[in-house]
């Protein structure tokens, strides 16, 4: 399999306080991997360095080397360059506080395509893609904060999907959804992989083994055991790994 | 026998603790009824006071249309308020931007929020004062609706700056990073989310200043002037409502038409502050849906 993203011995500093120690992983082109591990393991922090949304946060530090389809996010590509290809999902849908159809064309006129008819397509692709185009087509003008929080981060799938990225972040997509809006977005988290490399964070066990290809577990700012979700789940080669998933620990 | 009296003595003394704790409340209870009773009583005096003596009693032909005519007063305050707000509303929100989204917390920045305060507590008879000196006499402006539009802007902009601010503060993180995350720069991102969704906040501060300019009446008297004809241009002196208001009391000209004065700008400050609710209602409710 093709590698997307090298993350090559990165470290992560806020302030003195160092997050993350000498991280090397890399991220398979259309698979999921799922970041696992115990809250303030840095998963999030790590998460949010592939698309350098920490670069707005002061007091932070990131060492080492992140390569995206061989070029360095870092030092060779600037964050509106970056965020164009790595599109990110957060953890609370966040909608902006608009219609449906601008939530969706706002990534594209952000980027400078302004024609009415290539907008129409690019909304109708995107909401198609993210299982939502039939429960909204009739209401496109219709403020996004009167969807349900499962429509609504589908909405934002959408709105990630439209700027076509290479490479999806989702940090924790189903955590303020109930069982039903969750297996939804499940079902569409496992389409992605056909034109996208996905990267979630969870922390749900059983999600990590029902939709990921890799499971990468965190400890402490460490990487733990990076390998397929399989062999986590049923022979985790480290004693940590095995203890968390068993629910030793979390 | 002695058993139970005692135990009476007992119950009526627990009685007696129970009367006066239940006196004790009634007496609070009494006293806020009467403070609101008190608050809305005065409002509804003055208001009743003012509605009956200047527009039930007073001769409204008179007023209207003849040699005491309103209409031109009218129009002044109208135009030192558009030329006000015009000057004031682009400096103030992009102040408020600057401070909310670039400022950080330099010494610098902390000096200018300072003095965006200080400028706030200001009596405006000194800005009139200012307005007088420097507009006025100083640039040559004479009285006029541009000296008084000028300096009434400089009044009202720590109410911009500070509303806009406050409004630019509740949009959530979480937004502005969705909009960062797809690639859009800092800049596109105030303009295509943060304003957007802080819109109401920013109408209803400028709102709020037409209303302080429309009751301003000290700045005005020092820099307008008080001719009481329509101004031809923004380089000719005007009266405006309250300034008029102010000249026929103090000068006892005619009492009916201060009332009925009065009541215009009475009903016009009601009327500022019903579509300030009424938009931010709207727009709150357009923003939530349905």
């Amino acid at each position: 399999m093709n590698s997307k993203i090298i993350v090559d011995n990165l470290n992560f500093y806020y302030g003195n306080m160092k997050v993350l120690n000498s991280i090397d992983i890399s991220f398979y082109e259309n698979s999921i991997t799922a970041l696992i591990g115990p809250s303030g393991c840095g998963k999030t922090s790590f998460l949010r360095i592939l698309n350098r949304l920490n670069d707005t946060v002061s007091n932070v530090k990131v060492e080492g080397n992140i390569v995206l389809d061989g070029t360095d996010i870092y030092k060779d590509m600037d964050p509106i360059t970056l965020r164009k290809k790595v599109g990110m999902v957060f953890q609370k849908p966040n909608p902006f506080p608009m219609s449906i159809y601008d939530n969706v064309a706002y990534g594209p006129r952000v980027h400078g395509i302004k024609k009415k008819n290539e907008l129409n397509e690019i909304v109708e692709r995107s909401l198609k893609s993210a299982f939502l185009w039939d429960e909204v087509k009739d209401r496109l003008n219709k403020s996004a904060l009167s969807l349900s929080g499962g429509q609504q981060q589908r909405l934002c799938i959408a709105r990630a999907l439209a700027v076509e990225p290479k490479v999806i972040l989702m940090d924790e997509p189903t955590s303020a959804l109930d069982p039903i809006a969750t297996s939804k977005i499940e079902d569409l988290i496992t389409t992605l992989k056909e034109n996208y490399t996905v990267i979630i964070v969870t922390h749900s066990m059983q999600q990590a083994a029902r939709i990921s290809d890799y499971t990468a577990f965190f400890l402490l700012g460490k990487l733990v055991e990076h390998e397929k979700t399989k062999y986590i789940f049923e022979s985790p080669r480290d004693k940590r790994t095995k203890d968390y998933i068993t629910g030793m620990f979390g | 026998m002695t058993d139970k009296s005692l135990q009476l003595t007992g119950k009526s003394l627990q009685r007696n603790q129970i009367n006066i704790k239940s006196l004790k409340e009634k007496f609070i209870k009494g006293l806020i009824y009467f403070s609101v009773f008190l608050t809305f009583g005065i409002v509804l005096w003055i208001l009743v006071h003012i509605v009956f003596n200047g527009f039930v009693k007073a001769n409204k032909m008179n007023i209207l249309s003849g040699d005491e005519s309103i209409l031109p007063i009218l129009m002044n305050t109208f135009y030192i308020v558009v030329l006000a707000v015009f000057i004031s509303t682009p400096i103030g929100i992009w102040t408020a931007i600057y401070l909310n989204e670039y400022a950080g917390k330099s010494k610098l920045v902390h000096l200018i929020r300072f003095a965006i305060q200080s400028l706030a507590g200001i009596p405006s008879i000194i800005f009139g004062l200012f307005g007088m000196i420097v507009f006025v006499v100083g640039l040559n402006l004479n009285w006029s609706i541009l000296s008084g539009a000028l300096t009434l802007s400089i009044m009202i902009l720590p109410i911009i700056i500070k509303t806009t601010e406050e409004a630019l503060k509740t949009v959530p993180l979480s937004i502005r990073e969705g909009s960062l995350a797809l690639g859009a720069s800092k800049l596109r991102t105030i303009k295509g989310v943060v304003i957007p969704s802080a819109l109401p906040g920013i109408i209803i501060s400028i709102i709020l200043s037409i209303g302080r300019i429309v009751g301003e009446t000290a700045a005005v008297y020092l820099t307008a002037g008080m001719v009481p004809r329509l101004a031809g241009s923004p380089l000719e002196s005007g009266r405006t409502l309250s300034v008029h208001l102010y000249i026929l009391a103090k000068e006892g000209v005619s009492f009916e038409s201060a009332y009925f004065t009065a009541t215009i700008l009475v009903i016009f400050i009601l009327f500022v502050n019903m579509i300030s609710n009424k938009l931010a209602k709207k727009y709150n409710k357009k923003l939530k849906g349905n």
